[in-house]
């Protein structure tokens, strides 16, 4: 069976590339891109490391094939930061410590701005619902919750 | 492994159809590409359903809804009317994993996937949706309490899919709810599941039920006796301890690491309660 040539676009640029049918859209995007911003925690859709922004919406790219991406739009951590310039839930996760490993951070990240792309408002139970598939085993959540609280309050008064 | 993606159904049903090994529907993937994954399945074929319009859309059809089997848990609960018209319904596919598998997970493979455990299907059953399923021999509709046979067994024939869900026109004072028991507050697999249905008088008696129950046999259930046990009542104590007798001598569960027979039958009975309980007050409100 031939490769699947497939075009999508990540963080706005075009790309293309080959991939076999049992490729996920996490292995295009690490082994086939070079994109390894996004973390493989358990490859089964449990942990959310591997989040990225799929035509709008957020998904386990896990949990994705490579070639159903073909035509589509995915957003990775890559494209969170402005050059040197983080974004503010980037800096806000620095400030509060809302890290320790960093496996789970980038899905946290992607994961948490899909959120306030949707509502820049929370509450704290929606902050903890939304980030509910993102797994992580260091902070105990506390810290990132409220690192993602503080950088909506931030980005509202922006 | 081949992947084919038509837009239409009977590009669909051809590539099914004439597939001599083992083919497999892809929708939202999310219990599909587990399975692939941990070699539980390993088809020759994945046809992928998400291109054919037909499947991605909820419209309005005689009075009722029409869901294509590949609209995603988040579509559904983004639907303008939906989840005013029926709130059981939506609230059992929403509580199918998290965020990430919300924006995947679909009705169509919830119900294919045939675990008995699935959190939609005893609210479609409460809700008495009709399945249309397309094949080589053309489209037909069938029960959705008639769909899955066991775990992982279906009433389909080789080549045919299921297409899109119709909820029915809604009487006034109509309402659904659905809950489930967890070990956990989100996230997790249903212990029991159970969706109930009801139509009230202007008086507040019940004038019409339908009662579903999942992770309790084989496959979910359609309770008619228990549905029969809240007709005429206005949910007073008697008539709900009928109601809960009759859920649980509906209930062949097995043990599991989730839970022992004896207590899925138990919460079983609760469960169906606080469902008719809160479906009765939405139906109330209306």
């Amino acid at each position: 069976m031939a490769k699947h040539h497939i075009a999508f676009t990540v963080n706005g640029d075009p790309v293309e590339t080959l991939c076999e049918t049992e490729e996920t859209l996490l292995d295009v995007l690490r082994n086939g891109l070079g994109l390894t911003g996004t973390k493989e925690g358990c490859g089964t859709g449990d942990c959310g490391a591997c989040s990225v922004i799929l035509d709008g919406r957020l998904v386990c790219s896990c949990l994705v094939l490579g070639v159903e991406a073909n035509g589509k739009s995915v957003e990775t951590i890559e494209g969170m930061a402005r050059g040197d310039e983080l974004h503010p839930l980037q800096r806000k996760f620095l400030e509060h410590a809302a890290l320790q490993c960093g496996i789970c951070t980038p899905g946290f990240l992607v994961a948490a701005k899909a959120l306030l792309d949707r509502n820049p408002n929370p509450t704290e139970t929606e902050v903890r619902y939304w980030l509910a598939g993102n797994l992580c085993r260091c902070t105990g959540y506390d810290k990132i919750v409220r690192a993602v609280l503080d950088a909506a309050a931030e980005m509202r008064r922006a | 492994m081949r992947y084919e993606a038509p837009e239409t159904l009977e590009a669909a049903v051809t590539l099914l159809a004439n597939e001599p090994g083992e083919a497999r529907v892809l929708a939202g993937g999310t219990d599909l590409l587990v399975q692939l994954k941990t070699d539980i399945i390993a088809p020759q074929l994945l046809v992928d359903i998400k291109r054919i319009a037909e499947l991605r859309e909820v419209k309005r059809e005689a009075g009722g809804f029409r869901i294509g089997a590949a609209v995603t848990g988040a579509e559904l609960k983004e639907h303008p009317e939906l989840k005013t018209v029926w709130p059981g319904v939506v609230e059992a596919a929403n509580l199918i994993g998290s965020t990430q598998v919300q924006g995947r997970a679909t009705l169509g493979g919830n119900l294919c996937n045939a675990s008995p455990a699935a959190d939609s299907v005893p609210a479609l059953i409460a809700a008495g949706a009709r399945v249309t399923v397309v094949g080589p021999n053309g489209r037909r509709d069938l029960p959705v309490e008639n769909v899955v046979l066991g775990p992982r067994r279906l009433a389909l024939e080789k080549g045919e899919f299921v297409v899109s869900f119709f909820l029915p026109p809604r009487p006034p004072r109509s309402a659904d709810a659905y809950l489930r028991f967890i070990p956990r507050t989100e996230m997790d697999i249903a212990v029991v599941g159970a969706g109930v249905n009801l139509t009230l008088n202007e008086e507040g008696k019940v004038t019409a039920a339908r009662v579903g129950l999942g992770a309790v046999a084989a496959r979910p259930l359609l309770v008619p006796e228990a549905a029969e046990a809240l007709v005429g009542s206005s949910l007073e104590d008697q008539a709900l301890a009928r109601f809960e007798e009759a859920v649980r001598s509906a209930c062949q569960p097995i043990d599991d690491k989730r839970g022992t027979r004896e207590f899925r039958i138990k919460v079983a009975g609760v469960m169906a309660r606080r469902a008719a309980l809160k479906a009765y007050e939405r139906a109330r409100s209306r």
